[in-house]
């Protein structure tokens, strides 16, 4: 593969890794969400995520050229293979933790993928113009619980801005880019993740306002998953998910 | 629809293609298998039924990427054309230009209102933060309707609630 293929490779991996591992936090939900709407709700966004890392990892694949396909890079890696942010792999905590992390992630990603969109590598392109339109209601779904939450009771608005005070060390690594990305970026072929910065910040201090909270404190930093530096809870994580694949290769159904 | 020049090639005019014009008709058939009563093609998500190199290929798009009627929809129009003598035709999936609810036919329009589903709303998906749309109850017809939930028994509903006539309703979500 050349520079670039590789690059463009790495991509495909880093935004269908972060989307499958939300998707998979997102599921950990089904059957236990506080209402039944909640529960359906938070399966459809999983789904949603989970739909969009097949599509990065099936490009992937075909651009890798070895013969693995989208099971084999989802079920048949380990964790310091996967190149997700640390932000998609921390536990669900309570509802508020889960809803600021989706917030957050949601607010970054609907215009991403709307400048991605305008890639002119087709394959990223096209998978970004899907998901970009899905991803609207995901900002606007977590949007509405933050302000329901951060504006309703003692209790809840307590553990709104706790859930925002877990999840705000791990929003800084949404912006960063490690070489190969960068040059992506110059090129334009993926968009400059700092050029997202301030629109992201206006939907959380948009929300943050309604929600009548303050935006957290600045935190230091957390940051390491591109390069497979993970946090504790990935592993587990992946062993959960992958064991039914793991137990049963090459099975077909 | 393309026709394949090769496989007419000879001829002096070309030769309607039988075939082709019969795939079309039996994918476009094919129910949704989660809203029967509507087709693919009510549901906009046949883009082309054509030859590349002789083989008979229908293109579907999906409309949720995570929907996992994908699937099951590329297996029964698969099986659809299998039973009308066409199983050398090939299904494949195209994601551009994205599907959106704009796709849907004024048919399909009118069969998922019969239904009980309300149809989406038109080009009006914009709002980002507490976007309120006016929803016709399918059930009544009152505008007097509130949403439950954004996310219903599929991708593609959310669930709503008439006051007039006080049913549950599914709509089918703008995207």
């Amino acid at each position: 593969m050349g520079q670039d293929t590789d690059a463009i490779f790495a991509t495909c991996l880093a935004l269908g890794d972060d989307a499958l591992v939300l998707g998979h936090r997102l599921s950990q939900w089904s059957s236990t969400a506080p209402t039944l709407e909640e529960d359906i709700a938070l399966s459809n966004l999983g789904l949603d995520m989970i739909g969009q890392a097949r599509l990065f990892y099936q490009l992937g694949a075909t651009i890798e050229g070895k013969g693995r396909d989208e099971d084999k890079l989802a079920y048949f890696r380990d964790a310091s293979a996967f190149r997700n942010l640390l932000l998609m792999e921390l536990p669900n905590g309570d509802f508020a933790v889960t809803m600021a992390r989706h917030l957050a992630v949601a607010a970054f990603l609907e215009p991403y993928y709307r400048a991605l969109a305008a890639s002119p590598h087709q394959g990223l392109a096209e998978i970004a113009a899907k998901a970009v339109r899905e991803m609207t209601y995901h900002v606007r779904h977590a949007g509405e619980w933050i302000i329901r939450l951060g504006d309703g009771t003692q209790e809840s608005r307590r553990r709104m801005i706790a859930g925002l005070d877990a999840i705000w060390p791990y929003t800084g690594e949404l912006f960063a880019m490690d070489e190969a990305e960068r040059s992506l970026a110059a090129a334009g072929i993926v968009p400059d993740r700092a050029t997202i910065r301030p629109q992201w910040n206006e939907t959380i201090a948009r929300v943050l306002a309604e929600a009548t909270l303050d935006m957290p404190e600045p935190a230091a930093q957390r940051a390491g998953g591109r390069q497979g530096h993970h946090t504790e809870h990935l592993a587990p994580m992946l062993a959960d998910m992958q064991s039914l694949a793991r137990a049963h290769p090459e099975a077909t159904w | 629809m393309v026709t394949d020049t090769a496989a007419i090639s000879g001829q002096t005019a070309p030769a309607p293609d039988a075939d082709l014009a019969r795939a079309a008709a039996v994918a476009a058939g094919v129910p949704d298998p989660e809203i029967p009563v509507v087709t693919l093609a009510d549901l906009g998500i046949l883009r082309s039924v054509m030859r590349r190199d002789g083989r008979i290929v229908v293109a579907l798009t999906p409309t949720y990427t995570g929907c996992p009627a994908t699937q099951a929809i590329a297996l029964a129009v698969e099986v659809a054309l299998t039973e009308a003598g066409l199983a050398d035709a090939h299904v494949e999936t195209v994601l551009s230009p994205p599907w959106t609810t704009d796709d849907i036919t004024e048919e399909g329009r009118r069969k998922l209102t019969a239904f009980g589903i309300a149809p989406p709303a038109r080009r009006t998906c914009g709002a980002l933060v507490l976007g309120t749309q006016e929803i016709a109850c399918p059930h009544c017809g009152s505008s007097d309707t509130e949403r439950i939930s954004e996310f219903g028994s599929t991708p593609c509903k959310a669930l709503w609630r008439c006051r007039a006539c006080r049913e549950p309703f599914d709509y089918f979500k703008c995207l």
